[in-house]
């Protein structure tokens, strides 16, 4: 084959055949959810012809479920869709900032969680605020479907872990307690329409007394891909969330950081940046726990 | 290349057409159907031009394929005016002298739209975040807020 194709199957298991038709025979076949990073992509840096698997006829993709321990956001949902739902706002207020950063409101008519992740941008800002989350990935595959945390989903710049007939269904989150709050900041130079120079997510529970139980620390823009960042978490638990501890979250969150230098900023300043990012982002999360208590 | 045939809504009416699958929505609509009122600027979702609404939603043609159009409703800048005269924004835009060259008016028209109809007293902020995606070379943007406040007016309170 050499000419585009265009393929709007109506179930997972078409989706999966034709992937996997396409892959038996050495032909190139590409995912088309919103097609804001596809049909971009197709225009400039990468003309070559492929079959577009346009999956938005697909119900599961299209999914929103709010469960009593989980909630599932379909792969292929436009973020303005999420944005508009008062009850992710209420239950991921950082996760729907991030989301609701991406692009324009052209844009996010048609931009998905989904795809944000599956194009793998270091730069994505929904990658970090879904490790914050703990989100997981529920891929469809030839026997049935695999899970992946977010942050072992990302291998690489523009990489994911997805291999040849597997298909992103959405993402599996978490419900949180009303003792847990998440928070994304990103830094750019104005404020729209604009490519993060760093990012953190983060989020925390905090006990009765206000100490901090649980902690998770995403980092964007400041690596090949977003990170979990463990130790930043660490500095977290068993703290009052007091300056010491915002400041230890911090440092950890720059040092394991190893960005690049281009034109939106140099490596030390964005190693510096994504730290004080933690700090702010933090604060915010715990305020958002409190304000729950008032 | 075997082409695809869509049948779909534009302002209302219904349309079939053949495309290509890797057209746009916004080629299909200026060079096929000759509905050239939507306008293309760069054609990788940053300028805003080609704003349409599908299903009500804003978008951006040149990132939608002509393929994907098909059973859902579009609105191009041609389903403003009716046969009565110009639509409330169209008439705003040109009371506050809201364009130059006009290449991003049909754009910022549209997404004015999409603006008023979901947010029907949006404040200035309101106003510049929603329009971030739509760029205007030439006028600079305070003339066009004042266009889209006025018209918020004005379809509030109808003459
Ligand atoms: S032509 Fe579509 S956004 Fe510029
Ligand atoms: S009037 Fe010329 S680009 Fe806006």
């Amino acid at each position: 084959m050499t000419g585009f194709a265009y393929h709007a199957p109506t179930s997972v298991a078409e989706t999966l055949a034709l992937l996997g038709d396409h892959a038996r025979a050495g032909r190139r076949a590409q995912v088309l959810a919103g097609g804001t990073d596809v049909l971009v992509q197709l225009r400039g840096v990468d003309r070559t012809p492929r079959a577009l698997v346009d999956i938005k006829g697909l119900a599961e993709v299209n999914r929103l479920h709010v469960g009593a321990d989980h909630v599932f956001i379909g792969a292929a949902i436009p973020s303005a869709h999420l944005n508009e739902n008062a009850e992710l706002a209420r239950l991921y207020p950082g996760l729907m900032e991030a989301a609701d950063l991406i692009g324009s409101t052209q844009i996010q008519g048609r931009a998905s969680v989904g795809g944000n992740l599956c194009n793998a941008s270091p730069a994505g800002d929904t990658i970090p605020a879904l490790i914050a989350v703990g989100a997981r990935c529920v891929i469809a595959t030839a026997s049935g479907t695999r899970e992946l945390p977010v942050e072992a989903f990302v291998t690489g710049v523009g990489r994911n872990a997805l291999v040849s007939g597997e298909l992103l269904l959405g993402l599996s989150l978490p419900r949180p307690g009303a003792a847990t709050a998440d928070a994304y900041l990103r830094f750019t130079p104005r404020t729209e329409m604009d490519i993060a120079v760093a990012g953190c997510g983060v989020s925390v529970t905090l006990d009765a007394g206000g100490v901090c139980t649980a902690a998770r620390v995403g980092i964007g823009a400041v690596a090949p891909t977003a990170l979990l960042v463990e130790a930043a978490a660490a500095a977290l638990v068993g703290t009052r969330l007091d300056e010491a501890a915002l400041n230890a979250a911090g440092a950890a969150c720059s040092s394991a950081a190893s960005p690049i230098t281009d034109k939106r900023g140099t490596a030390d300043y964005r190693r510096k940046v994504v730290g004080v990012l933690c700090r702010r982002a933090v604060g915010i999360a715990r305020d958002r726990v409190l304000a729950h208590r008032a | 290349m075997d082409k695809i045939q869509i049948g779909t809504s534009i302002n209302g009416e219904a349309v079939e057409f053949l495309c290509e699958p890797q057209q746009s929505l916004l080629e299909v609509l200026r060079d096929t159907l000759g509905r050239t009122g939507t306008k293309e600027g760069c054609s990788t979702g940053d300028c805003g031009a080609c704003s349409v609404l599908m299903d009500g939603r804003l978008v951006c043609a040149c990132l939608v394929l002509a393929a994907e159009a098909g059973g859902h409703e579009i609105t191009t800048i041609e389903g403003l005016a009716t046969d009565a005269g110009l639509h409330p924004i169209q008439q705003k835009f040109l009371e506050h002298a809201a364009l130059q060259c006009g290449i991003c008016t049909p754009g910022l028209i549209v997404a004015t739209k999409a603006l008023l109809d979901r947010h029907p007293d949006p404040d200035e902020t309101t106003i510049r975040y929603w329009l971030a995606g739509n760029l205007c070379r030439c006028t600079g943007y305070d003339k066009i807020i004042r266009a889209v406040q006025d018209a918020a007016r004005s379809l509030a309170h109808p003459a």
